[in-house]
């Protein structure tokens, strides 16, 4: 079945946005379907304008759509008003390329950037008329398999998913896919099958038992295909970029290309999952970014390119990439943006060449507000230098310098809160010494979370009273002309915490809330936090053990027979560093055997920012 | 260097009918860049590439003469513009035709007078008591109505209004409309006016009608 753009029309006349559900974009791939024995529905459980930024999933689409044989298209979250009208109209979720039902794609793939999202699943898989528990899939359905960062701890969503996929996605996701083609029988064949391939987690073949006060006692595999720790992927050599990208035909979030320069961060900031669970540092080559640049900008026409990397400062030929951008592309008005940079003269010396003359913001992210706390959190920065920074950068006709903070991190102070203030004036100060009345302060104030595979695992969340209390002091006292000042909402934090840091017996939880009507948890007007405490007191679980508890070095976590390569003795060792408020140079300079090139050293390519041969023990 | 002005005439259809009339206009701009025809930025601080829409088309509309002015820093053939656009075309919009104006020519925008439309409406009313309320329509001196609170007469925009084509639980209007900066009539209100509203509806922009230039 194929459903018809006619049918849709009749609801899209009455739904927000209608552009986000009929696909159409240049560089959308439209393959035979009958031609394509295997089929693939790429899902993001987010609203469309959000998911075509992600950068995941446009990185399968186009290794999978060049697989002989297979085809694949992409399924966006419906927003509520659209899911409600498919649901009255009796139309299940379906593919923005051929308008298939997704219920006919032989694997579902969802890329799971974040644990707010959760329930979105629910509600796609509920839409697609699947059922939602894995257990009660068979060969009939399309496998729903997941990855992205979120994957990390699975365990949440063990009971929805039949698998999941651990780490970089490029070659497992072709090796996923040919072990499907190979077992078209019994789904238990089919998933013994997919549990043997590296980085691939089939959570039934686990079981998990508990200690009486609720901690996890043991993993333990129920068959002998099923190994154990389950070891993360790794593209030892970045594949060469997706230049074909899809141009939406509405505005989007991010519309503009994206060519990622550089995976993994050797900076080691210990609240950062991204910088752990994506090391070794892989830098793409020079000649292939400008290359990838050409051919994007070529294929979508596009103004604006993102060069994406975890720290693009940290890029080798930064310095050689931005001046041959800007020199190839003189007679282009091509934006060029380069996120993460750092708090240096060097940082504000590239924003300052992208910018061509045309300066606007510069980010800063210091996350803490002290000296000390950036000490234990290992992103040390002299407050002297930053504010030096903040004056070149506004001498340099920068009007804004937006400030990221953190608060509740691990050993922080109501001096760290006071110095969050003092310094968004001490900027506030130097920008209007410059720029007069025009400059501009932007302070944004997230709430840490204590994420999985970081030295920060064991810390608990701050309560929420307190994170409320120091919002509100910053809010107070952050105020005025010259200042905007952004946060989030901590009881979202906490549903965000508990879902990142939980086990299995969450998934009763996740369950109950969307039955109760929980989606889009993320956007603040979807947001009920009623919802969740009565799924959590249903279920009997208590929020506050997977939050507030200092964890001991013995703990098992939820997650810890997943092996990112980082060794949980490595982390344990930098919590220890943390508590003592020593912090450390970029590993570039000097290894720390956090057990990267132990676990993958074999792989090891150039291009790697770990020593060649730097062989640990 | 003198820069070159295209009129192009397009068809606007499948998903681009949900596309807005800023979307429309970059879609033109990435399509030219990607048929390797450089546009011509107006400078200042946003360069932004000189393209003009003739009259916004509202989402969920299709068309088949819609209008834009787009502007090239290089001369091109026309043809081989034509061509080289209409390779990289996103689906749902197709080039009708091309034309070079000249430069001292008033904006296209301005030009705009009236616009046709074939206006497809599902019904269960009869078609005689249709005919009945399309002439009362015609024949009334004034139609005040309301659009956002604010107070007009839709019968001095109602150019033309006839019924087309009649077939089991569906007519198909022929409207023209006014098209003219701060005098524009909708199809829908004329739906509306009709008693009509209710049914499903497509409409189509036929074309746009420009004053003599
Ligand atoms: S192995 Fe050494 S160089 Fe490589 S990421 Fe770990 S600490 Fe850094």
């Amino acid at each position: 079945m194929v459903i018809s753009l006619d049918q849709l029309e009749r609801l899209l006349l009455h739904v927000q946005r209608p552009g986000r559900y009929v696909g159409g974009e240049v560089n959308a791939i439209r393959k035979d379907w009958d031609a394509h024995p295997f089929r693939v529905c790429l899902a993001f459980p987010d609203v469309y304008e959000l998911g075509m930024s992600n950068l995941g999933l446009a990185i399968l689409y186009d290794i999978l759509n060049n697989q002989d044989g297979v085809l694949a298209e992409r399924t966006y979250a419906l927003w509520p008003d659209m899911a409600a009208a498919m649901r009255q109209a009796g139309l299940p979720l379906y593919s923005l390329e051929s308008y298939r039902p997704v219920a006919d794609f032989d694997l579902v793939g969802f890329s799971l950037p974040c644990e707010v999202l959760y329930t979105n699943v629910l509600e796609m898989l509920d839409l697609a008329g699947l059922p939602l528990q894995s257990a009660e899939r068979d060969e009939r359905h399309p496998l729903v398999i997941a990855g992205g960062h979120a994957a990390f701890n699975p365990e949440p969503m063990a009971d929805f998913f039949d698998a999941f996929v651990v780490g970089d996605g490029e070659e497992a996701i072709v090796e996923v896919v040919r072990t499907c083609q190979s077992e078209r029988g019994e789904r238990l064949e089919l998933l013994l099958a997919l549990a043997q391939v590296p980085g691939v987690y089939v959570p039934r073949f686990y079981d998990v038992s508990y200690h009486s006060d609720g901690t996890v006692a043991e993993v333990a595999p129920n068959r002998p295909q099923a190994p154990l720790p389950i070891r993360r992927r790794v593209v030892p050599v970045l594949p060469p970029p997706p230049t074909r990208q899809l141009v939406p035909n509405i505005a989007v979030a991010h519309d503009r290309g994206v060519v990622e320069i550089q995976r993994g961060c050797t900076r080691g900031c210990r609240f950062c999952h991204a910088g752990m669970i994506t090391r070794p540092v892989r830098e793409r080559p020079l000649e292939q970014v400008l290359q990838a640049v050409d051919q994007v900008l070529h294929h979508t026409g596009y103004e604006e390119i993102a060069l994406l990397s975890l720290s693009s400062a940290d890029y080798s030929h930064i310095g050689e990439l931005v001046a041959a951008l800007n020199e190839r592309y003189a007679e282009h008005p091509l934006t060029i943006s380069l996120p993460s940079l750092r708090i240096e003269s060097f940082s504000v010396d590239l924003a300052d060449a992208v910018s061509r003359g045309r300066p606007t913001g510069f980010t800063f992210a210091p996350e803490a507000g002290t000296e000390q706390l950036r000490e234990r959190i290992n992103k040390p920065i002299p407050t002297g230098q930053m504010l030096e920074v903040a004056q070149e950068t506004f001498q340099r006709g920068f009007r804004t310098i937006k400030l990221y903070f953190m608060i509740g991190l691990p050993g922080e102070t109501d001096d760290d809160v006071a110095a969050i203030i003092d310094l968004s004036h001490q900027v506030r100060a130097i920008g209007r010494r410059v720029q007069g009345r025009k400059a501009q302060v932007n302070v944004s104030v997230s709430t840490f979370i204590p994420k999985p595979h970081t030295p920060f695992q064991w810390h608990p969340l701050a309560a929420l009273e307190e994170i409320a209390a120091k919002q509100r002091l910053i809010q107070q006292r952050v105020r005025g002309r010259g200042f905007k000042v952004s946060w989030n909402d901590c009881r979202l934090t906490r549903v965000e915490a508990t879902l990142s840091r939980g086990d299995r017996r969450l998934g009763a939880v996740i369950c109950r809330a969307w039955e109760q009507g929980a989606r889009f948890d993320g956007w603040g007007e979807w947001f009920d936090e009623d919802v969740w405490s009565a799924a959590f007191r249903a279920t009997e679980l208590d929020p506050a053990s997977y939050l507030y508890r200092q964890r001991t070095r013995g703990e098992v976590f939820p997650w810890d027979h997943f092996h990112t390569g980082v060794r949980k003795a490595y982390l344990w060792s930098e919590w220890q560093y943390s508590l003592a408020g020593r912090s450390w140079p970029d590993c570039r300079q000097a290894c720390y055997h956090c057990g990267i090139m132990s676990e993958f050293g074999d792989l090891w390519a150039p291009g790697w920012g770990c020593p060649q041969g730097g062989s640990e023990t | 260097m003198t820069p070159q002005r295209l009129r192009i005439t397009y068809a606007v259809d499948g998903p681009l009918r949900y596309a807005s009339n800023l979307d429309l206009v970059r879609a033109w701009a990435r399509a030219t860049r990607r048929a390797g025809l450089v546009p011509l930025y107006s400078g200042g601080f946003n360069a932004r590439p000189r393209i003009q829409n003739g009259a916004a088309l509202p989402v969920g509309f299709s068309a088949r003469g819609e209008m834009v002015d787009l502007w090239l820093s290089q001369r091109v053939e026309i043809a081989a513009a034509r061509q080289a656009l209409a390779a990289v075309l996103p689906a749902g919009l197709a080039i009708r035709h091309v034309v070079e104006v000249d430069e001292a020519e008033p904006a296209l925008p301005t030009r705009v007078q009236a616009a046709e439309y074939a206006v497809t409406v599902e019904t269960g009313e009869p078609h005689h008591e249709i005919r009945q309320r399309v002439a009362n329509l015609l024949s009334a001196a004034s139609l005040p109505r309301e659009r956002r609170g604010r107070p007009y007469d839709l019968r001095p925009l109602i150019e033309e209004l006839a019924v087309a084509q009649e077939r089991a639980g569906a007519v198909l209007l022929h409207m023209r409309l006014a098209a003219r900066e701060g005098a524009t009539g909708r199809p829908e209100q004329v739906l509306d006016a009709l008693g009509l509203e209710e049914g499903f509806f497509t409409i189509c922009r036929q074309r746009l009608l420009l004053s003599e230039g």
